[in-house]
Protein backbone atom coordinates (compact mmCIF):
# COMPACT_ATOMS: atom_id res chain seq x y z
CA UNK A 1 0.00 0.00 0.00
CA UNK A 2 1.30 3.17 -0.83
CA UNK A 3 -0.14 6.54 0.84
CA UNK A 4 2.45 9.67 1.52
CA UNK A 5 3.13 10.14 5.13
CA UNK A 6 0.96 13.53 4.90
CA UNK A 7 -2.39 13.29 3.30
CA UNK A 8 -2.83 15.60 0.09
CA UNK A 9 -5.23 17.40 2.52
CA UNK A 10 -2.40 19.14 4.43
CA UNK A 11 -1.61 21.28 1.49
CA UNK A 12 -4.60 23.44 1.60
CA UNK A 13 -6.63 25.18 4.12
CA UNK A 14 -9.64 25.93 2.23
CA UNK A 15 -12.55 28.06 2.67
CA UNK A 16 -13.10 28.72 6.63
CA UNK A 17 -10.79 26.94 8.07
CA UNK A 18 -11.05 28.62 10.95
CA UNK A 19 -13.58 26.33 12.42
CA UNK A 20 -14.27 24.25 9.44
CA UNK A 21 -11.56 21.90 9.12
CA UNK A 22 -12.92 19.55 6.23
CA UNK A 23 -16.14 18.83 4.36
CA UNK A 24 -17.36 15.17 3.75
CA UNK A 25 -20.15 13.62 1.51
CA UNK A 26 -20.95 9.99 1.76
CA UNK A 27 -23.29 7.81 -0.33
CA UNK A 28 -24.90 4.46 0.69
CA UNK A 29 -25.89 2.45 -2.51
CA UNK A 30 -26.37 -1.52 -2.72
CA UNK A 31 -26.30 -3.14 -6.00
CA UNK A 32 -29.81 -4.71 -7.47
CA UNK A 33 -29.63 -8.59 -7.33
CA UNK A 34 -27.66 -9.26 -4.40
CA UNK A 35 -28.99 -9.37 -0.72
CA UNK A 36 -26.91 -6.79 1.88
CA UNK A 37 -23.54 -7.27 2.73
CA UNK A 38 -24.58 -9.45 5.68
CA UNK A 39 -26.79 -11.38 4.62
CA UNK A 40 -24.46 -12.35 1.25
CA UNK A 41 -22.14 -14.75 1.18
CA UNK A 42 -18.21 -15.11 0.54
CA UNK A 43 -19.06 -15.48 -3.28
CA UNK A 44 -20.88 -13.21 -2.90
CA UNK A 45 -19.29 -10.52 -1.48
CA UNK A 46 -15.89 -11.26 -3.84
CA UNK A 47 -18.53 -10.44 -6.96
CA UNK A 48 -19.80 -7.10 -5.52
CA UNK A 49 -16.07 -6.09 -5.60
CA UNK A 50 -15.63 -7.98 -8.72
CA UNK A 51 -17.91 -5.74 -10.26
CA UNK A 52 -16.96 -2.40 -8.70
CA UNK A 53 -13.75 -3.00 -9.86
CA UNK A 54 -15.01 -3.40 -13.68
CA UNK A 55 -16.97 -0.17 -13.32
CA UNK A 56 -13.59 1.75 -14.47
CA UNK A 57 -13.33 3.78 -11.72
CA UNK A 58 -10.22 5.52 -12.43
CA UNK A 59 -11.55 7.52 -15.14
CA UNK A 60 -13.86 9.34 -12.46
CA UNK A 61 -11.17 8.84 -9.50
CA UNK A 62 -8.16 9.43 -11.69
CA UNK A 63 -5.31 7.38 -13.08
CA UNK A 64 -2.86 6.32 -9.94
CA UNK A 65 -6.14 5.12 -7.90
CA UNK A 66 -5.19 2.84 -5.36
CA UNK A 67 -7.03 -0.66 -4.25
CA UNK A 68 -6.54 -1.92 -1.05
CA UNK A 69 -7.51 -5.12 -0.39
CA UNK A 70 -8.55 -4.91 2.99
CA UNK A 71 -8.21 -8.91 3.74
CA UNK A 72 -4.33 -8.61 2.91
CA UNK A 73 -3.96 -5.24 4.29
CA UNK A 74 -1.90 -5.17 7.92
CA UNK A 75 -3.34 -3.53 10.85
CA UNK A 76 -1.39 -1.02 11.01
CA UNK A 77 -2.26 -0.05 7.07
CA UNK A 78 -5.90 -0.24 8.46
CA UNK A 79 -5.41 2.00 11.00
CA UNK A 80 -3.33 4.47 8.96
CA UNK A 81 -6.44 4.63 6.65
CA UNK A 82 -8.76 5.22 9.33
CA UNK A 83 -6.84 8.24 10.81
CA UNK A 84 -6.52 9.83 7.34
CA UNK A 85 -10.46 9.74 7.07
CA UNK A 86 -10.46 7.19 4.20
CA UNK A 87 -12.16 4.13 5.45
CA UNK A 88 -14.48 3.37 8.27
CA UNK A 89 -13.42 2.09 11.88
CA UNK A 90 -15.69 -0.50 10.63
CA UNK A 91 -14.74 -1.38 7.20
CA UNK A 92 -11.03 -1.77 8.63
CA UNK A 93 -12.35 -4.21 11.58
CA UNK A 94 -14.37 -6.12 9.70
CA UNK A 95 -13.10 -10.30 8.28
CA UNK A 96 -14.79 -10.43 5.48
CA UNK A 97 -13.79 -9.50 1.59
CA UNK A 98 -13.65 -6.08 1.36
CA UNK A 99 -12.15 -3.45 -0.17
CA UNK A 100 -11.34 0.51 -0.82
CA UNK A 101 -10.36 2.53 -3.88
CA UNK A 102 -8.85 5.75 -3.43
CA UNK A 103 -8.30 8.57 -5.57
CA UNK A 104 -4.63 9.43 -6.16
CA UNK A 105 -5.53 12.93 -4.49
CA UNK A 106 -7.32 11.16 -1.79
CA UNK A 107 -10.11 13.30 -1.71
CA UNK A 108 -12.35 10.47 -2.92
CA UNK A 109 -12.66 6.82 -1.63
CA UNK A 110 -14.88 4.40 -2.56
CA UNK A 111 -15.15 1.45 0.19
CA UNK A 112 -16.69 -1.94 -0.60
CA UNK A 113 -18.54 -4.29 1.76
CA UNK A 114 -19.09 -2.30 4.62
CA UNK A 115 -22.41 -1.83 5.61
CA UNK A 116 -23.53 -1.26 2.20
CA UNK A 117 -22.01 -2.40 -0.96
CA UNK A 118 -20.96 0.74 -1.52
CA UNK A 119 -19.99 3.72 0.36
CA UNK A 120 -18.50 6.98 -2.00
CA UNK A 121 -16.74 9.02 -0.10
CA UNK A 122 -15.64 12.82 -0.91
CA UNK A 123 -13.65 14.60 1.91
CA UNK A 124 -12.39 18.06 0.99
CA UNK A 125 -10.53 20.47 2.91
CA UNK A 126 -12.45 23.59 4.41
CA UNK A 127 -15.98 24.05 3.63
CA UNK A 128 -16.72 22.79 0.48
CA UNK A 129 -19.75 20.45 0.62
CA UNK A 130 -21.17 21.58 -2.72
CA UNK A 131 -17.91 20.56 -4.50
CA UNK A 132 -17.82 17.61 -2.45
CA UNK A 133 -21.63 16.79 -3.71
CA UNK A 134 -21.44 17.31 -7.16
CA UNK A 135 -18.08 14.92 -7.19
CA UNK A 136 -19.58 12.54 -5.06
CA UNK A 137 -22.49 12.72 -7.79
CA UNK A 138 -20.12 12.16 -10.45
CA UNK A 139 -18.73 9.11 -9.36
CA UNK A 140 -22.28 8.03 -7.94
CA UNK A 141 -23.04 8.42 -11.96
CA UNK A 142 -20.17 6.60 -13.39
CA UNK A 143 -21.25 3.74 -10.62
CA UNK A 144 -24.91 4.00 -12.08
CA UNK A 145 -24.56 3.98 -15.85
CA UNK A 146 -22.43 0.34 -15.29
CA UNK A 147 -24.74 -0.92 -12.75
CA UNK A 148 -27.66 -2.04 -11.30
CA UNK A 149 -28.77 0.19 -7.99
CA UNK A 150 -31.06 -1.00 -5.82
CA UNK A 151 -33.74 1.68 -5.90
CA UNK A 152 -37.41 1.70 -4.90
CA UNK A 153 -39.82 5.05 -5.93
CA UNK A 154 -41.14 4.81 -2.72
CA UNK A 155 -38.05 4.21 -0.44
CA UNK A 156 -35.32 5.37 -2.61
CA UNK A 157 -32.06 3.62 -2.36
CA UNK A 158 -32.25 0.77 -0.27
CA UNK A 159 -29.94 0.56 2.39
CA UNK A 160 -29.26 -2.13 4.71
CA UNK A 161 -29.93 0.22 7.58
CA UNK A 162 -33.05 2.16 7.57
CA UNK A 163 -31.81 5.37 8.77
CA UNK A 164 -29.81 5.76 5.34
CA UNK A 165 -32.67 4.92 3.53
CA UNK A 166 -34.05 7.75 1.33
CA UNK A 167 -31.29 9.68 -0.88
CA UNK A 168 -28.60 7.50 1.37
CA UNK A 169 -26.73 10.81 1.65
CA UNK A 170 -24.64 12.29 4.48
CA UNK A 171 -23.08 15.51 3.88
CA UNK A 172 -20.68 16.46 7.62
CA UNK A 173 -18.71 19.02 8.19
CA UNK A 174 -15.80 18.67 11.01
CA UNK A 175 -15.89 21.43 13.49
CA UNK A 176 -12.96 23.23 15.12
CA UNK A 177 -15.20 24.19 18.76
CA UNK A 178 -12.65 25.19 21.02
CA UNK A 179 -14.09 28.26 22.23
CA UNK A 180 -17.53 27.01 22.39
CA UNK A 181 -16.39 24.13 24.53
CA UNK A 182 -14.40 26.90 26.65
CA UNK A 183 -17.64 28.80 27.14
CA UNK A 184 -19.58 26.11 27.91
CA UNK A 185 -21.70 26.69 24.97
CA UNK A 186 -21.31 23.39 23.08
CA UNK A 187 -24.35 21.69 25.14
CA UNK A 188 -26.72 24.76 23.62
CA UNK A 189 -24.84 23.69 20.31
CA UNK A 190 -26.13 19.85 20.96
CA UNK A 191 -29.19 20.71 21.64
CA UNK A 192 -29.82 22.75 18.94
CA UNK A 193 -28.65 20.52 16.59
CA UNK A 194 -31.18 17.72 17.66
CA UNK A 195 -33.83 19.61 17.54
CA UNK A 196 -32.55 19.90 14.03
CA UNK A 197 -32.28 16.51 13.60
CA UNK A 198 -28.57 16.73 13.49
CA UNK A 199 -25.66 13.93 14.66
CA UNK A 200 -23.47 15.53 16.62
CA UNK A 201 -20.04 13.03 16.76
CA UNK A 202 -16.11 13.10 17.78
CA UNK A 203 -13.14 13.45 15.63
CA UNK A 204 -13.48 9.36 14.16
CA UNK A 205 -17.25 9.00 13.33
CA UNK A 206 -19.83 6.94 15.44
CA UNK A 207 -18.72 6.52 18.85
CA UNK A 208 -15.89 8.31 19.07
CA UNK A 209 -15.29 11.22 21.47
CA UNK A 210 -14.33 14.94 20.46
CA UNK A 211 -10.71 14.33 21.25
CA UNK A 212 -9.53 17.91 20.33
CA UNK A 213 -12.38 20.13 20.44
CA UNK A 214 -13.18 18.66 17.06
CA UNK A 215 -17.10 17.67 16.54
CA UNK A 216 -18.46 16.04 12.98
CA UNK A 217 -21.93 17.52 12.69
CA UNK A 218 -23.94 15.35 9.87
CA UNK A 219 -27.44 15.09 9.08
CA UNK A 220 -29.61 12.25 10.15
CA UNK A 221 -32.33 12.35 8.42
CA UNK A 222 -32.28 10.96 4.49
CA UNK A 223 -35.83 10.39 3.39
CA UNK A 224 -37.97 12.82 2.20
CA UNK A 225 -35.33 15.05 1.30
CA UNK A 226 -33.33 15.98 -1.73
CA UNK A 227 -29.55 16.03 -1.95
CA UNK A 228 -29.94 19.59 -2.75
CA UNK A 229 -32.00 20.50 -0.01
CA UNK A 230 -29.87 19.08 2.50
CA UNK A 231 -26.62 20.58 0.62
CA UNK A 232 -29.31 24.50 0.84
CA UNK A 233 -29.70 23.81 4.46
CA UNK A 234 -26.19 22.90 5.48
CA UNK A 235 -24.69 26.04 3.34
CA UNK A 236 -27.53 28.61 3.81
CA UNK A 237 -28.12 27.88 7.63
CA UNK A 238 -26.04 24.92 9.56
CA UNK A 239 -22.68 25.70 9.08
CA UNK A 240 -22.91 29.52 8.12
CA UNK A 241 -24.83 29.58 12.26
CA UNK A 242 -22.23 27.20 13.69
CA UNK A 243 -19.50 29.12 12.45
CA UNK A 244 -20.47 32.37 13.68
CA UNK A 245 -21.47 31.02 17.22
CA UNK A 246 -18.06 29.89 17.10
CA UNK A 247 -16.32 32.91 16.40
CA UNK A 248 -18.65 34.98 18.30
CA UNK A 249 -17.73 32.84 21.77
CA UNK A 250 -13.72 33.52 20.37
CA UNK A 251 -14.89 37.23 20.91
CA UNK A 252 -15.93 36.32 24.22
CA UNK A 253 -12.68 34.87 25.17
CA UNK A 254 -10.71 37.49 24.25
CA UNK A 255 -12.51 39.86 26.11
CA UNK A 256 -10.56 38.77 28.90
CA UNK A 257 -6.95 38.26 27.23
CA UNK A 258 -5.17 37.64 30.16
CA UNK A 259 -6.70 34.40 30.74
CA UNK A 260 -6.60 33.57 27.34
CA UNK A 261 -3.21 33.65 26.51
CA UNK A 262 -2.71 32.29 30.09
CA UNK A 263 -4.22 29.28 28.54
CA UNK A 264 -2.72 29.32 25.12
CA UNK A 265 0.65 30.26 26.04
CA UNK A 266 0.30 27.01 29.29
CA UNK A 267 -0.17 24.60 26.07
CA UNK A 268 2.33 25.88 24.07
CA UNK A 269 5.03 25.56 26.83
CA UNK A 270 3.57 22.19 27.60
CA UNK A 271 3.95 20.91 23.58
CA UNK A 272 7.33 22.65 23.46
CA UNK A 273 9.01 20.81 26.60
CA UNK A 274 7.10 17.97 27.31
CA UNK A 275 9.10 14.12 27.07
CA UNK A 276 6.03 12.09 27.12
CA UNK A 277 2.73 12.72 25.17
CA UNK A 278 -0.51 10.12 24.84
CA UNK A 279 -2.75 10.87 21.95
CA UNK A 280 -5.44 12.74 24.08
CA UNK A 281 -3.25 15.26 25.90
CA UNK A 282 -1.55 15.91 22.14
CA UNK A 283 -4.63 16.61 20.51
CA UNK A 284 -5.88 18.56 23.38
CA UNK A 285 -3.41 20.71 23.59
CA UNK A 286 -2.93 21.20 19.47
CA UNK A 287 -6.29 22.18 19.64
CA UNK A 288 -5.57 24.80 21.91
CA UNK A 289 -2.53 26.12 19.62
CA UNK A 290 -5.01 26.09 16.54
CA UNK A 291 -7.27 28.63 18.72
CA UNK A 292 -4.19 30.41 19.04
CA UNK A 293 -2.92 30.35 15.87
CA UNK A 294 -6.36 31.63 14.21
CA UNK A 295 -6.97 34.50 16.23
CA UNK A 296 -3.20 35.77 16.08
CA UNK A 297 -1.97 35.25 19.36
CA UNK A 298 0.07 32.99 18.78
CA UNK A 299 2.09 34.50 16.25
CA UNK A 300 5.12 32.41 15.62
CA UNK A 301 2.59 28.96 15.22
CA UNK A 302 1.66 27.91 11.81
CA UNK A 303 -1.66 26.90 11.06
CA UNK A 304 -0.21 24.32 8.29
CA UNK A 305 2.02 22.50 11.28
CA UNK A 306 -0.95 22.41 13.21
CA UNK A 307 -2.53 20.34 10.71
CA UNK A 308 0.37 18.77 9.96
CA UNK A 309 0.93 17.19 14.01
CA UNK A 310 -2.91 16.75 14.50
CA UNK A 311 -2.55 13.95 11.65
CA UNK A 312 0.89 13.05 12.32
CA UNK A 313 0.54 12.32 16.07
CA UNK A 314 -1.95 9.64 15.63
CA UNK A 315 -0.40 6.02 16.48
CA UNK A 316 -0.83 4.80 13.39
CA UNK A 317 0.96 7.78 11.34
CA UNK A 318 3.88 7.95 14.18
CA UNK A 319 4.73 4.37 13.59
CA UNK A 320 4.68 5.04 9.98
CA UNK A 321 7.10 7.74 10.41
CA UNK A 322 9.55 6.08 12.76
CA UNK A 323 9.42 3.13 10.52
CA UNK A 324 9.45 0.70 13.58
CA UNK A 325 7.27 -0.93 15.76
CA UNK A 326 7.14 1.01 19.11
CA UNK A 327 5.88 0.48 22.40
CA UNK A 328 3.45 2.41 24.20
CA UNK A 329 6.13 4.53 26.12
CA UNK A 330 8.07 4.76 22.93
CA UNK A 331 5.51 6.30 21.32
CA UNK A 332 4.85 8.74 24.02
CA UNK A 333 8.24 9.63 23.53
CA UNK A 334 8.03 9.53 19.48
CA UNK A 335 5.11 11.58 19.63
CA UNK A 336 7.04 14.48 22.22
CA UNK A 337 9.89 14.51 20.29
CA UNK A 338 8.34 15.03 16.79
CA UNK A 339 5.46 18.18 18.35
CA UNK A 340 8.64 19.63 20.23
CA UNK A 341 11.32 19.78 17.48
CA UNK A 342 8.18 21.02 15.13
CA UNK A 343 7.46 23.90 17.50
CA UNK A 344 10.65 25.20 18.32
CA UNK B 1 -24.89 -0.55 33.68
CA UNK B 2 -24.29 2.12 36.24
CA UNK B 3 -22.18 5.49 35.43
CA UNK B 4 -18.73 4.99 36.25
CA UNK B 5 -18.40 8.20 38.27
CA UNK B 6 -22.20 7.85 40.05
CA UNK B 7 -24.97 5.85 40.34
CA UNK B 8 -27.08 6.93 38.27
CA UNK B 9 -27.66 5.04 34.96
CA UNK B 10 -24.94 5.12 32.38
CA UNK B 11 -26.17 6.26 28.86
CA UNK B 12 -23.10 7.12 27.20
CA UNK B 13 -20.94 3.40 26.70
CA UNK B 14 -17.92 3.34 24.59
CA UNK B 15 -14.64 1.41 23.82
CA UNK B 16 -12.42 3.41 23.16
CA UNK B 17 -9.12 2.03 21.76
CA UNK B 18 -5.88 4.20 22.08
CA UNK B 19 -2.46 3.41 21.76
CA UNK B 20 -3.72 -0.03 20.91
CA UNK B 21 -5.54 -0.65 24.40
CA UNK B 22 -9.05 -1.01 24.78
CA UNK B 23 -10.64 0.84 27.44
CA UNK B 24 -14.33 1.05 28.35
CA UNK B 25 -16.08 3.97 29.76
CA UNK B 26 -19.50 4.15 31.05
CA UNK B 27 -20.89 7.57 31.70
CA UNK B 28 -24.54 9.07 32.95
CA UNK B 29 -25.32 12.22 30.75
CA UNK B 30 -24.33 14.68 33.30
CA UNK B 31 -21.10 13.11 33.15
CA UNK B 32 -20.63 12.41 29.83
CA UNK B 33 -21.35 16.30 29.29
CA UNK B 34 -18.94 16.84 31.42
CA UNK B 35 -16.00 14.72 29.96
CA UNK B 36 -17.03 16.23 26.58
CA UNK B 37 -18.36 12.86 25.51
CA UNK B 38 -21.25 13.46 23.02
CA UNK B 39 -24.20 11.94 24.12
CA UNK B 40 -25.05 10.12 20.87
CA UNK B 41 -27.90 12.02 19.27
CA UNK B 42 -28.14 9.95 16.89
CA UNK B 43 -30.92 8.04 17.92
CA UNK B 44 -30.58 4.12 16.90
CA UNK B 45 -33.16 2.28 14.92
CA UNK B 46 -33.09 -0.57 17.06
CA UNK B 47 -33.88 1.63 20.31
CA UNK B 48 -36.80 3.50 18.31
CA UNK B 49 -37.80 -0.24 17.76
CA UNK B 50 -37.70 -1.48 21.66
CA UNK B 51 -40.04 1.43 21.94
CA UNK B 52 -42.53 0.36 19.25
CA UNK B 53 -42.37 -3.53 20.24
CA UNK B 54 -45.01 -3.43 22.45
CA UNK B 55 -47.52 -0.49 20.76
CA UNK B 56 -48.98 -1.87 17.65
CA UNK B 57 -47.42 0.01 14.57
CA UNK B 58 -49.72 2.95 13.19
CA UNK B 59 -52.18 1.72 10.62
CA UNK B 60 -50.99 -1.97 11.01
CA UNK B 61 -53.04 -4.77 12.92
CA UNK B 62 -51.60 -6.15 16.34
CA UNK B 63 -51.54 -9.76 15.08
CA UNK B 64 -49.32 -10.69 18.30
CA UNK B 65 -50.18 -14.53 18.13
CA UNK B 66 -49.21 -14.81 14.31
CA UNK B 67 -45.77 -16.26 12.87
CA UNK B 68 -43.11 -14.22 13.11
CA UNK B 69 -42.98 -12.24 9.23
CA UNK B 70 -39.96 -13.27 7.52
CA UNK B 71 -37.66 -12.10 4.00
CA UNK B 72 -38.34 -14.88 1.41
CA UNK B 73 -35.80 -13.83 -0.30
CA UNK B 74 -32.90 -13.74 2.19
CA UNK B 75 -34.41 -15.56 5.26
CA UNK B 76 -34.32 -12.54 7.93
CA UNK B 77 -37.12 -12.56 10.37
CA UNK B 78 -38.08 -9.24 11.67
CA UNK B 79 -36.91 -10.51 15.21
CA UNK B 80 -33.70 -10.61 13.92
CA UNK B 81 -34.10 -7.35 12.47
CA UNK B 82 -35.28 -6.06 15.72
CA UNK B 83 -32.00 -7.20 17.02
CA UNK B 84 -29.58 -5.53 14.50
CA UNK B 85 -31.55 -3.21 13.12
CA UNK B 86 -29.94 -4.13 9.70
CA UNK B 87 -32.19 -5.83 6.71
CA UNK B 88 -30.74 -8.39 4.92
CA UNK B 89 -32.17 -7.53 1.24
CA UNK B 90 -33.96 -4.78 -0.94
CA UNK B 91 -36.91 -7.18 -0.82
CA UNK B 92 -37.20 -6.91 2.63
CA UNK B 93 -38.47 -3.55 2.35
CA UNK B 94 -41.14 -4.80 1.22
CA UNK B 95 -42.17 -7.91 2.87
CA UNK B 96 -41.20 -6.19 6.19
CA UNK B 97 -43.28 -2.89 4.78
CA UNK B 98 -46.25 -2.96 7.36
CA UNK B 99 -43.99 -2.97 10.56
CA UNK B 100 -41.02 -0.92 9.12
CA UNK B 101 -42.60 1.48 7.41
CA UNK B 102 -44.21 3.52 10.57
CA UNK B 103 -40.77 3.01 12.27
CA UNK B 104 -38.63 4.24 9.08
CA UNK B 105 -41.18 7.48 9.17
CA UNK B 106 -40.19 8.03 13.03
CA UNK B 107 -36.57 7.59 12.03
CA UNK B 108 -36.90 10.56 9.08
CA UNK B 109 -39.01 12.89 10.75
CA UNK B 110 -42.10 12.05 9.28
CA UNK B 111 -41.16 11.63 5.72
CA UNK B 112 -43.29 9.04 4.11
CA UNK B 113 -41.02 8.36 0.84
CA UNK B 114 -38.32 9.25 -1.26
CA UNK B 115 -37.84 12.65 -3.04
CA UNK B 116 -34.20 13.25 -5.04
CA UNK B 117 -31.93 11.87 -7.16
CA UNK B 118 -33.38 8.85 -9.14
CA UNK B 119 -30.55 6.57 -10.41
CA UNK B 120 -30.90 6.70 -14.45
CA UNK B 121 -31.36 2.67 -14.55
CA UNK B 122 -34.39 2.62 -12.06
CA UNK B 123 -37.22 1.02 -12.96
CA UNK B 124 -40.00 3.48 -14.69
CA UNK B 125 -43.66 4.18 -14.48
CA UNK B 126 -44.75 1.11 -13.27
CA UNK B 127 -43.18 1.72 -10.22
CA UNK B 128 -44.62 5.08 -9.54
CA UNK B 129 -47.82 3.60 -10.09
CA UNK B 130 -47.50 0.81 -7.51
CA UNK B 131 -46.05 3.75 -4.95
CA UNK B 132 -49.32 5.55 -5.81
CA UNK B 133 -51.86 3.19 -5.34
CA UNK B 134 -49.81 2.35 -1.97
CA UNK B 135 -50.08 6.10 -0.45
CA UNK B 136 -53.75 6.07 -1.48
CA UNK B 137 -54.38 3.15 0.40
CA UNK B 138 -52.40 4.48 3.21
CA UNK B 139 -53.94 7.87 3.09
CA UNK B 140 -57.47 5.67 3.55
CA UNK B 141 -55.85 4.05 6.46
CA UNK B 142 -54.92 6.95 7.81
CA UNK B 143 -57.74 8.99 8.09
CA UNK B 144 -59.84 6.12 9.02
CA UNK B 145 -57.76 6.15 12.25
CA UNK B 146 -58.29 9.40 12.41
CA UNK B 147 -54.13 9.95 11.80
CA UNK B 148 -54.72 13.36 10.23
CA UNK B 149 -50.62 14.38 10.85
CA UNK B 150 -49.93 11.38 8.88
CA UNK B 151 -52.65 11.51 6.08
CA UNK B 152 -51.64 14.79 5.37
CA UNK B 153 -47.66 14.17 5.18
CA UNK B 154 -48.86 11.33 2.35
CA UNK B 155 -51.64 13.48 1.32
CA UNK B 156 -48.55 16.02 0.56
CA UNK B 157 -46.48 13.39 -1.24
CA UNK B 158 -49.35 11.84 -3.04
CA UNK B 159 -49.49 15.96 -4.74
CA UNK B 160 -45.79 16.44 -5.17
CA UNK B 161 -45.51 13.05 -7.05
CA UNK B 162 -44.23 13.22 -10.79
CA UNK B 163 -47.20 12.47 -13.27
CA UNK B 164 -46.81 9.33 -14.93
CA UNK B 165 -44.48 9.64 -18.15
CA UNK B 166 -42.56 13.04 -16.93
CA UNK B 167 -39.35 13.09 -15.50
CA UNK B 168 -39.30 13.89 -11.46
CA UNK B 169 -39.02 18.04 -10.76
CA UNK B 170 -36.53 17.66 -8.24
CA UNK B 171 -33.15 15.64 -7.70
CA UNK B 172 -29.44 16.00 -9.38
CA UNK B 173 -29.67 13.45 -11.74
CA UNK B 174 -32.72 14.09 -13.84
CA UNK B 175 -33.80 11.25 -16.34
CA UNK B 176 -32.94 11.92 -19.70
CA UNK B 177 -34.93 10.10 -21.88
CA UNK B 178 -34.97 6.80 -19.27
ZN1 LIG C 1 -22.37 10.04 36.59
ZN1 LIG D 1 -34.71 -9.90 2.80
Amino acid sequence: MRLAPNGPLLDEAGPDSDVVLSSRVRLARNLAGFPFVNKATVAQRHQVIGLVQRVGLESTLGTGTVWVNLMHATSKERQLLVERHLISRQLAEGDTPRAVAISPDERISVMINEEDHLRLQVLLPGQQLEDALSRANSVDDAVETKLDVSFSRRWGYLTACPTNVGCGIRLSVMLHLPALRMTGEIERVRRAAKELHLAVRGFYGEGSDSTGDLYQVSNQVTLGVSENDLLEQFCQRIVPRLIDYERQARRLLEQSPTTLDDRLHRAMGVLRSARLMGIDEAMKLLSRIRLGACLGRLPDVDLRTVRRLLLQAQPAHLQLAMGSELGEDQLREARATMIREALT
Amino acid sequence: MRCQHCDKPAVVHEVLIKNGKRTEVHLCETHAAEAGVPVTLHQPINQLLSQLVNVSPAGAKASPAKAQPTCSTCGLTFAQFRNSGILGCPDCYDIFEQNLGPLIEKAHAGAVSHTGKVPQRAGGNLDLQLLRQRLVRELDEAVAAEQYERAARLRDRLLTLPESGCSPATGIGEIEGA
